[in-house]
């Protein structure tokens, strides 16, 4: 049979079948989803526990405990985005399927964000409820949060590229990936901190925003290069 | 001209021409330093109002300086590895990270001593610079960090290579969503710079000149260890290491 007789789904058929496989997969494993938000809500609790109930703290806090347990719930949850790809070989045919890596990369780091992401943005007003934050603040936590979480998915993306198949994956996956979500974390606690306080905060969410889609249009091509390298 | 870049990227040319190199960056290096130095500790005037606290400048702003120059270096050449192929541009990177974090760990260290009279405390979060000087300093502990766990030399040069380029547009969003931060969280200390005067500043150029040529050779010196190792198993090495001269 003539390959080139072949009818080639289009990228966008690609991209699409790539996010229904992985969740579709996520669907049948939900503790893949679940534990990570449970490592959210846990980190959530950790800290009144530590600092104290006092409402005036938990307040002040607020914003920066839910960012940092967001950061790290997320930072949990990369290390397995390549990792059963890696192990049964289907990393190997989407090196060398006809689609572009960069999309496929895209397409799963999307998954993940749906996966991992969203849901955390989801429960978030619900823990801050906890945290005493002002219900007009919240829309601004999911805001953030969404474009947080987007940013920190494509960028760790890169991360779980970079270290696949690699045996010290998860505390390396840390230390790559922590420096360069610090703008993150940086930005979107400090908004929310910024609209709990009554003060101006527009600058922080443009800039989560421009960090959102520069990652979704640059760490693509970063993680396919990244995988190409991991799988030589 | 491009000849002689081409016979550069051979590792036993290299190996020989950075022998020849290395004293030429050297010895003027230590010269400035020294005269640097001594200008800074002795001939400069009292500042009316830091004292004598701010003589630590002299180290202080050549190694922050050499902290994001070398980083640069590794970003670069990392590029020119993956782009040209080229092995010796990724062993300058292998070579440049641990002195880089060094002077990254440097300017901080010396930044923090600076800040005790200056601000009344060691850390002040306060201060972006010194904030998105740490962050350098995790970056570098990154790289190395994953280097260091790929056995395989061609793939974890390629690696970080890419780790590298992605770290170093990072670099500028931590500049700036720093300095935004510290902006909304500035309370009493930032200390401005005011124009320096020139007998200040003189013996502060030869600092940063002289830091820079000590740099060079310090790399230089460990580039040609690495090639030395990278190239462990071929015959070049071997003869070298069973002449006379034992690997000079």
């Amino acid at each position: 049979m003539d390959s080139s007789n072949l009818q080639q789904p289009g990228i966008f058929a690609g991209l699409v079948a790539i996010i229904r496989r992985d969740l579709l997969l996520a669907w049948k494993r939900p503790g893949d989803v679940l534990n990570p938000l449970f490592f959210f809500a846990m980190v959530c609790t950790l800290f009144p526990l530590a600092v104290g109930p006092s409402a005036e703290q938990l307040t002040f806090s607020g914003p920066g405990v839910l960012w940092v347990a967001a950061l790290l719930s997320t930072l949990l949850s990369l290390n397995s985005l390549f990792m059963s790809d890696y192990e049964d070989g289907s990393l190997d045919q989407m090196l060398v399927s006809p689609q572009p890596l960069p999309v496929l990369a895209l397409g799963k780091t999307i998954a993940h964000w749906i996966i991992s992401g969203l849901p955390l943005v989801l429960i978030s007003p619900l823990l801050a409820m906890t945290y005493r934050m002002p219900t007009a603040v919240m829309g601004i936590l999911m805001l953030t949060l969404l474009l947080g979480t987007i940013a920190l998915s494509l960028l760790g993306s890169i991360g779980a590229a970079l270290t696949v198949g690699l045996h010290r994956g998860t505390a390396l996956l840390s230390l790559l990936i922590l420096p360069l979500a610090m703008p993150i974390l940086l930005l979107g606690a400090n908004t929310v901190s910024l609209a709990a306080g009554n003060d101006v905060y527009g600058t922080g969410i443009w800039a989560l925003g421009a960090y959102a889609i520069a990652s979704i249009s640059l760490a693509p091509y970063a993680t396919a290069a990244a995988l190409r390298i991991s799988n030589e | 001209m491009w000849k002689f870049f081409h016979k550069l990227a051979s590792p036993p040319h290299f190996y020989r021409v950075a022998a020849t190199l290395i004293p030429w960056f050297g010895i003027p290096g230590l010269i400035l330093i020294a005269y640097g130095a001594y200008a800074g500790l002795f001939l400069v005037s009292v500042d009316y109002q830091q004292g004598d606290a701010f003589r630590i400048i002299y180290v202080h702003v050549p190694s922050a300086y050499l902290s994001m120059m070398a980083y640069m270096m590794m970003a670069v050449s990392g590029g020119i590895g993956l782009i040209w192929r080229l092995k010796l541009a990724h062993a300058v990177g292998a070579a440049a990270a641990p002195l880089g974090a060094a002077f990254t760990f440097l300017a901080l260290v010396t930044g923090s001593l600076w800040g005790r009279p200056m601000w009344g405390t060691w850390w002040e979060w306060g201060d972006p610079r010194l904030t998105s000087e740490l962050i350098l300093l995790f970056l570098y502990f990154g790289y190395m960090a994953l280097r260091s766990s790929i056995d395989d030399t061609a793939k974890a040069d390629k690696a970080s290579a890419v780790l590298a380029l992605v770290g170093v547009v990072n670099v500028v969003i931590v500049h700036f969503s720093v300095e935004w931060w510290s902006s909304l969280h500035q309370g009493q200390t930032v200390f401005k710079k005011g124009t320096m005067d020139a007998d200040m500043r003189i013996p502060l150029f030869a600092m940063l000149i002289g830091f820079t040529f000590i740099f060079g050779a310090m790399v230089l010196r460990r580039l040609r260890t690495e090639v030395l190792f990278r190239e462990r198993r071929t015959r070049w090495v071997r003869e070298l290491v069973l002449s006379p001269e034992g690997g000079k």
